[in-house]
């Protein structure tokens, strides 16, 4: 074990150093190859500053650059390649893995799940968040709240769903429940459920869990964009007579839309995205199926690289639009800097 | 937009600001509305922490008292019926003309005994109980017992006797002991770090010469070159799955390697990581003042050197917010692992082991929340005691 660590300790210096050496050693070998002077021509001087300029942005990318190409850009057009074929990737099927999938109960299952998934997790995120971030700001002891609501961001999704699986844990009717949703309703003399096999409720379940990690995510932002508004406009507006519950949704909301909307598309990512809690907490099992962990069980536990192909690619293209969005709106802002 | 906004602050920066402007008396603000939002916010607060505060509390009670009741019970005392047999008849001896047998039964502190299982509260601890074979029988609360009798007691074998015990709240690390021996938690401990390490360190490097080149220097597809790392940013990592296996596959048929291993991690993490360290740099290097690097670049600077011995140590509170959020996000993964590092038991990662233990012992709730809690333990740490810059970046890192 000791030996391991050691091992990455090594790795990091390695690695360090390669990169050190690459960017130190590139940028000399430059200056040194395209080096100018005042004994050599004008335009032999002109040529190799203009060389070395056009240059050294490529020195400075390329690692970065190799990377991304290599593992996500090369990816997304292999993967779309693969989605077309066999199993094994050797079979040309035109597009019968897609139709397969649209046909499959347990697709279609997981579309409607992840559908579901989109509707309630960052709605009810975002919801939480703000009123949290509102009522926060407005406590003396709203930084302590914001950083307990906060802490499940820190928490691995597999650790998130040791915590709720206890607490929706459950025991036979005539044992003592260690849960505590179970508790809770066997005190009111109701008899214990085993919540996480009740479909289509289990889903719900589920959300719970990303429900309470993500909202830490959406107040944090949203209690930064609530500072931003100006104090002047709400002074105005309590100076007209206007009420907290009137300046909440006629100037605060308004004020925070963007945000909002960037809080939102967010939390609908990491949704389309999630695994590891369907994973830990059912397996996909109980009518509990989504993409990813359906892409996963084709991909590693049944192995078939064409069909987990597809998935992937499914899910690739419900993140288009917000992806599009995105640059859409970078691009803007590069062109008013 | 940028993390150089003044709202960056985040949760450090209470409202004191606005409040201290405005005078106040005491409680002329305690209106109806106030005491509301006082009363919400603990009930969101209790709501978000309890399922931790139970998770916490489990991993330390006694493993047999935390299967039969649920912990927010914890610190009470509960009641356990119990049996153990008496003497044999020859065990007896006398004692100012009575017959007396003594000895200790198991299961103290005793609250109350009896003579059948249905009767064990029938008589008080301390109290007397007429025997079916004869005399009287004393159980003190420590478990020590006296059987006494005018006359010569005659049974044969050990009666039984039936209690019931109070059992004392214990609190124990015996389930951090035992998940860490039992399970191989230890193991996966050294292999998140192993994981975490160079992952985290190694993109940091590479993604901060690419975000000054996009920040501070000129040349063609710049724009572009931004646009594809945005983009980037929101790509499922499912996408990218299939691929880099066959891939490593591939690589491994070559040299005869393993296409499983560490090295194909940090590369994956690093990787993955990339777009947002990029995109977090950049955004930060872009708001750094232009004017140093102008006059910099008049005094004969170059690039690397402007960069290295300025725009990096500037950089630091970037950096960090970088490396916290890729810290939290490889300790914390678990399909990367899953894919990359491979699936044999000594390989696995604290996220991978609690998933088996999850499977394996399902019920045995004190190694699941003990483990639990050690899976979470360092980044809470990291959390806790760096959260200014995980706000900051989290504030620049979504895509404004």
């Amino acid at each position: 074990m000791l030996e391991q660590i050691v091992g990455a300790i090594i790795a990091v210096l390695v690695a360090l150093s390669a990169c050190i050496a690459y960017f130190w050693g590139s940028n000399w070998l430059l200056d040194k190859f395209l080096a100018t002077d005042n004994s050599q021509r004008s335009e032999v001087v002109t040529r190799r500053d203009g060389l070395r300029d056009a240059l050294r942005p490529w020195l400075f990318l390329a690692p970065a650059l190799l990377f991304l190409s290599v593992y996500l850009v090369y990816p997304v057009f292999e993967t779309l390649r693969l989605s077309f074929f066999s199993a094994n990737g050797a079979q040309f099927l035109g597009l019968s893995n897609y139709v397969w999938a649209f046909g499959n109960p347990e697709f279609q299952q997981s579309l409607v799940n992840n559908l579901l998934w989109l509707l309630v997790v960052p709605a009810v995120s975002t919801g939480f968040g703000l009123v949290i971030a509102v009522l926060s700001d407005r406590l003396w002891w709203g930084n302590i709240a914001k950083s307990l609501i906060f802490m499940p961001m820190a928490i691995s999704f597999v650790g998130a769903s040791v915590i709720w699986k206890f607490v929706y844990a459950y025991r036979g009717p005539d044992q003592p429940q260690i849960g505590v949703v179970n508790a809770i309703i066997t005190g009111w003399g109701l008899p214990p459920q085993n919540w996480i096999t009740i479909a289509p409720w289990n889903s719900f379940f589920l959300m719970a869990i990303l429900v309470w990690i993500q909202t830490g995510f959406a107040m944090v932002i949203l209690s930064a964009a609530l500072r931003g508004i100006p104090e002047e406009t709400l002074e105005a507006a309590r100076i007209d007579g206007a009420n907290d519950i009137q300046i909440f949704f006629t100037i605060m909301i308004p004020q925070i839309f963007g945000t909002l909307i960037v809080v939102w598309t967010t939390i609908t990512i990491t949704v389309l995205k999630v695994f590891d809690i369907v994973f830990a907490m059912t397996g996909g099992q109980y009518q509990t199926q989504v993409l990813a962990n359906f892409m996963y069980s084709w991909m590693f536990q049944r192995g078939d690289f064409g069909r987990g192909s597809t998935v992937a690619i499914i899910i690739l293209l419900a993140v288009a639009p917000i992806m599009i969005w995105n640059i859409r709106r970078a691009n803007a802002e590069e062109g008013t800097r | 937009m940028s993390i150089t906004a003044p709202v960056t602050q985040g949760t450090e920066r209470s409202p004191t600001a606005r409040i201290t402007t405005r005078p106040r008396r005491l409680f002329a603000d305690l209106t109806v509305s106030k005491v509301a939002a006082n009363l919400a916010l603990l009930l969101i607060v209790f709501l978000w922490t309890f399922p931790t505060i139970g998770l916490l509390v489990s991993s330390v009670r006694d493993a047999n008292q935390l299967a039969v009741s649920g912990w927010w019970t914890s610190l009470a005392t509960s009641t356990q019926q119990g049996q153990d047999r008496l003497g044999s008849a020859d065990q007896q001896v006398e004692e100012n003309g009575q017959f007396v047998l003594r000895g200790t039964i198991a299961g103290a502190p005793i609250s109350a005994f009896g003579n059948t299982s249905r009767d064990a509260g029938q008589v008080p601890a301390g109290g007397t109980l007429d025997m079916r074979q004869g005399g009287q029988l004393t159980v003190a609360e420590n478990g020590d017992y006296v059987w006494s009798s005018p006359t010569r007691l005659d049974f044969s074998g050990s009666p039984r006797v039936y209690f019931v015990s109070a059992v004392r709240p214990r609190f124990t690390f015996e389930n951090y002991a035992a998940v860490l021996q039992a399970t191989g938690l230890a193991r996966s401990f050294v292999n998140s770090l192993t994981v975490v390490i160079p992952a985290t360190l190694i993109p940091i490097l590479i993604a901060a010469f690419a975000a000054y080149a996009l920040a501070w220097m000129q040349f063609p597809f710049r724009g572009v070159i931004v646009a594809v790392v945005v983009g980037l940013l929101v790509v499922p990592l499912q996408v990218s799955l299939i691929p880099m296996l066959r891939l490593y596959n591939g690589f491994a048929d070559i040299f005869g390697t393993a296409p499983q291993g560490y090295f194909g991690v940090w590369l994956a993490h690093t990787a993955f990581g990339l777009p947002l360290a990029i995109y977090l740099l950049r955004n930060y290097m872009v708001g750094l003042p232009k004017e140093i690097m102008e006059s910099a670049r008049m005094d004969g600077a170059s690039h690397f050197q402007i960069f290295t011995t300025m725009v990096l140590p500037l950089s630091f509170p970037a950096l960090a917010s970088f490396a916290i959020f890729q810290f939290l996000w490889v300790w914390n993964d678990l399909l990367v692992a899953l894919i990359f590092l491979g699936s044999q038991s000594d390989q696995r990662v604290l996220t991978g082991r609690l998933i088996d233990l999850l499977g394996t012992r399902g019920n045995n709730w004190e190694l699941l929340t003990a483990g639990a809690f050690i899976t979470m333990i360092v980044p809470l740490i990291v959390f806790f005691s760096l959260q200014r810059y995980f706000v900051r970046g989290l504030l620049a890192g979504s895509v404004k």
